[in-house]
């Protein structure tokens, strides 16, 4: 185990740590800055970003992608996707991705359309 | 035969074993495989939470609103309390690839004292989440279900903040309504515990408190909910009143939709099952670690897989966090 290496750049080179502890401390800082960002924007919701894009709310677009940073990190620095080899990476990544992504569109697309059967439709509801 | 099997060096080399395409141990291997496996269970979930929500788009109920609590202080504070579990789950997280790096290093003392950490983060987590449940549970203004189902919430007209049944029900002492138990009538027939008020107080109570009015659940275009004028609050409620809530619980919910409860109670107590099957994990590797068993494998990599798995629940936390919480 003594020949473990780590890699040890996150950002794509842009921050470049000494040592395995001090990345896990930089990616603990990164995680809470990302954090804390949500939750003002939760707590105050600017006026200026609820406006609609791509049907949802831009606000909530910028949560999500913030979401999908965090998960990034912690799969790639804390669970050492980084250290793995590019075949595992992509026998995880890929196969989750784009299961989730295919469930997702689904789902999401049956529950739009679920809801225009009862505004539209006959179906009385506000009793 | 020899003329009919040919077989090359190279065959062999491939397929005799011993070869290591993806250079990671089978233990490690198979907690990814597990973990991916995991994650679509949860993705299952999830997607099922957002067909609801996309379903009753117009009428969900606003996280904000809903979780407003802090253990042991009075007053409004939305997001606080689960920013709080949130950075706890994270600090743990951190502290086990702290552990799994100090066994590379085969520090034994270090390993210890970072397994202890997580062990102690994921215990403060649980208990958050029961302490939130209890919260839920129990609910905070109570109100009234009419006929349809829908969710009549009570606000004052003046400034509109919520009030809260007990602010305003007049009750009437001499109802003798009590629970019915199966040993006491109808021995095939029994209810569950009765609201604090029944509708008819309700109503009083509207009558006699000019400021009351309703809130209903649909959400106009500033993204908050419709509240009625006093003239329609009265007519609504008298015609369709049906049963006060009070809390939430797997068939009415105070909050609004009663799927938002059922899929609260799911999702994070299928996350919080997880947290605690990882804590016992933790407790047993933390136990092997003290008591040497890897010190003398010169081999850490136990805590290395508890360690995946212990990451893996912080990154569904995250997401749930995002969905049932943000969006």
């Amino acid at each position: 185990m003594a020949d473990h290496a780590h890699k040890l750049e996150i950002l794509r080179g842009l921050i470049k740590f000494k040592s395995n502890t001090q990345k896990i401390w930089g990616v603990l800082v990164l995680l809470s800055i990302i954090t804390a960002v949500e939750v003002v924007l939760g707590i105050y919701k600017p006026e200026s970003l609820l406006v609609s894009v791509l049907g949802m709310k831009g606000l909530n677009w910028i949560f999500i992608i913030l979401t999908l940073v965090k998960a990034y990190y912690i799969t790639w620095d804390f669970m050492h996707m980084r250290d793995e080899t590019k075949s595992l990476r992509r026998v995880v990544v890929w196969t989750a991705v784009f299961l989730i992504c295919y469930l997702l569109f689904i789902l999401l697309q049956e529950g739009g359309y679920v809801f225009d059967v009862y505004k539209d439709g006959f179906i009385k509801s506000d009793f | 035969m020899d003329n009919t099997v040919v077989s090359t060096g190279s065959e062999e080399k491939t397929w005799g074993g011993g070869n290591k395409p993806l250079k990671s141990s089978y233990g490690k291997m198979m907690m990814w495989f597990f973990i991916v496996s995991d994650a679509l269970t949860f993705s299952g979930f999830l997607a099922a939470y957002g067909f609801s929500r996309f379903k009753f788009i117009d009428s969900w109920p606003i996280a904000d609103e809903v979780f407003t609590h802090i253990p042991f202080v009075h007053g409004n504070y939305p997001m606080i309390y689960v920013a709080f579990m949130t950075f706890i789950l994270i600090m743990s997280s951190v502290t086990m690839v702290l552990a799994v790096d100090a066994g590379h290093q085969l520090k034994k003392a270090k390993v210890t004292w970072y397994m202890f950490l997580t062990i102690i983060g994921g215990v403060i987590f649980v208990g958050s989440q029961a302490w939130e449940w209890g919260t839920f549970i129990k609910g905070d203004y109570g109100a009234v279900q009419t006929t349809g189902g829908n969710i009549l919430q009570f606000v004052n007209a003046d400034d509109g903040h919520r009030i809260a049944l007990r602010d305003f029900a007049v009750v009437d002492e001499h109802s003798e309504r009590v629970v019915h138990e199966s040993k006491k009538g109808l021995w095939f027939q029994s209810e569950g515990a009765l609201p604090t008020y029944t509708v008819e107080e309700i109503i009083k109570g509207m009558e006699t408190h000019d400021n009351v009015v309703i809130r209903t659940q649909i959400i106009n275009e500033e993204g908050e909910k419709t509240v009625l004028s006093r003239g329609a609050s009265l007519k609504l409620i008298r015609d369709n009143g049906k049963m006060v809530v009070e809390g939430a619980n797997l068939q009415v919910n105070e909050y609004g939709s009663p799927l938002f409860a059922d899929f609260f109670f799911f999702i994070t107590g299928f996350h919080g099952f997880h947290v605690f099957s990882g804590v016992i994990i933790n407790i047993i590797i933390f136990f092997n670690v003290i008591l040497g068993t890897y010190e003398r494998r010169k081999n850490y990599e136990m805590v290395e897989k508890v360690g995946l798995y212990w990451h893996f629940v912080d990154l569904v936390w995250v997401f749930v966090f995002t969905f049932f919480y943000l969006v």
